[in-house]
């Protein structure tokens, strides 16, 4: 299992945010992504989920890999957190929820609706929805995002656990979670916004 | 697919999830239009399977742009464009929980509600059975309207725009096999239509739709 990347150039709106971007992620592997903001994380792992498709080059990855965990955490306000979890463990056909409720430290939360917890406890059940998808590679964008110290330190370890049993993570990240992970920095790659201007809005506009 | 479809109706079921709105605002219309043409059984009579359609019609609208937006807005519609659920099934899953959400209990509440209107006897069974035919097209013609605008902030009135037109030959056959059922003639070549555009639109829409979301999702 390998996700592997070659020339790839990613657009977001029709204008070319990174190009020519080229790397590895291996079985055991995380690889975290920095850039100011603005760069093109975002697209990049939108690019690599499948959302839209790469304006050039390859990505090879086998099929039914990914799990991407996106900024919102695509949680129902109306459900309860066991209801919320049980639904995308259904979806990806894993179904055992009590696992990842305890890594989250979610149990004593697991009746209260979604719309009554706080911002901290929604991110941790949007990354709680990562241990029940049963995929191998973790796309993550921004995941420590209004969690707390020992939260972020919650999460590591997840990721930690995930990667020793053979995963693979990609995390877009501006602080240091305290993984061994290479670092990748995408501003070698950012495009000239003004150089394919031309040539990209008028397809888009189309679309 | 059964864990989405569950997952649709318990929403609606929910606070703020709009079970019964529809039907609501059926009886409304229903209720309106007598004090608006007044008291005549006669007229009322006639004008009960067109009237009885236009109120289903617009019941059906009312609930459409919360299909795909609230999803789209909360990101469950990215996860679930990455999940192991092809999108056109999650298209037709969700049009199908539409329709048991507004389009079943309008079709059940058609013949009470055709009292009102002093419909008489077999009408009742008419406006059940090409509601019956007529509502799951104007779920899925919906669901497609609805992934068409997605992306857009209130984008529900111009959801209305788009999708009234396409409703429109539902509507002339529905009513017409409504009407002519009730007055005793022979309806079979309308409902037949009725029934056509339903199958059609659930055999293609769903592709239609997907492919909507898709782009909008990039």
């Amino acid at each position: 299992m390998e996700l592997r990347v070659e020339g790839l150039t990613v657009a977001r709106g029709g204008v070319p945010v990174l190009e020519g971007l080229g790397f590895s992620l291996k079985a055991g592997e995380v690889l975290v992504l920095r850039g100011p903001n603005g760069s093109g994380k975002t697209t990049l792992l939108r690019t690599l989920a499948g959302l839209q498709p790469p304006q050039a080059g390859e990505i090879s990855l086998p099929p039914e890999t990914i799990a991407y965990g996106a900024h919102a955490d695509g949680l129902k306000a109306q459900l309860t957190v066991t209801e919320n979890l049980m639904f995308w463990a259904r979806v990806y056909g894993t179904g055992d929820i009590d696992a990842a409720l305890s890594r989250m430290n979610l149990v004593s939360l697991r009746d209260r609706p979604a719309a009554n917890l706080s911002a901290g406890q929604k991110r941790r059940l949007g990354l709680a929805r990562l241990l029940v998808t049963g995929r191998p590679i973790w796309l993550l964008d921004e995941p420590t995002v209004s969690l707390d110290t020992a939260s972020v330190g919650l999460f590591a370890d997840c990721v930690r656990a995930h990667v020793a049993d053979g995963g693979a993570a990609l995390i877009a990240t501006h602080i240091d979670l305290g993984l061994e992970a290479e670092i990748l920095d995408v501003t070698p790659f950012r495009a000239d916004p003004d150089a394919a201007r031309v040539q990209g809005a008028f397809d888009e506009a189309f679309l | 697919m059964i864990a989405l479809l569950m997952r649709d109706l318990r929403l609606s079921v929910r606070a703020g999830g709009g079970f019964g709105l529809g039907l609501a605002f059926f009886l409304i219309v229903t209720v309106l239009v007598p004090f608006g043409v007044g008291p005549e059984a006669e007229i009322l009579a006639r004008i009960a399977p067109g009237i009885l359609w236009v109120g289903a019609l617009l019941a059906c609208l009312l609930s459409l742009d919360r299909i795909f937006q609230l999803d789209f807005e909360d990101g469950s519609l990215d996860l679930l464009a990455t999940a192991p659920v092809p999108m056109e099934g999650a298209v037709a899953i969700k049009a199908l929980a539409h329709w048991l959400v507004t389009g079943l209990p309008l079709t059940l509440a058609a013949p009470l509600f055709g009292g009102l209107m002093s419909m008489q006897a077999p009408g009742h069974w008419w406006m059940f059975v090409t509601l019956l035919l007529g509502t799951p097209a104007l779920s899925m013609i919906g669901a497609f309207g609805a992934a068409l605008t997605v992306g857009l902030k209130r984008g529900g009135l111009l959801l209305s725009l788009l999708v009234l037109p396409l409703y429109v030959p539902t509507l002339i056959f529905g009513a017409e096999a409504a009407a002519r059922g009730m007055a005793g003639l022979a309806n079979s070549t309308p409902l037949l239509m009725v029934a056509g555009i339903t199958a059609g639109s659930v055999a293609l829409l769903p592709f239609a739709a997907a492919a909507a979301l898709r782009i909008n999702l990039r």
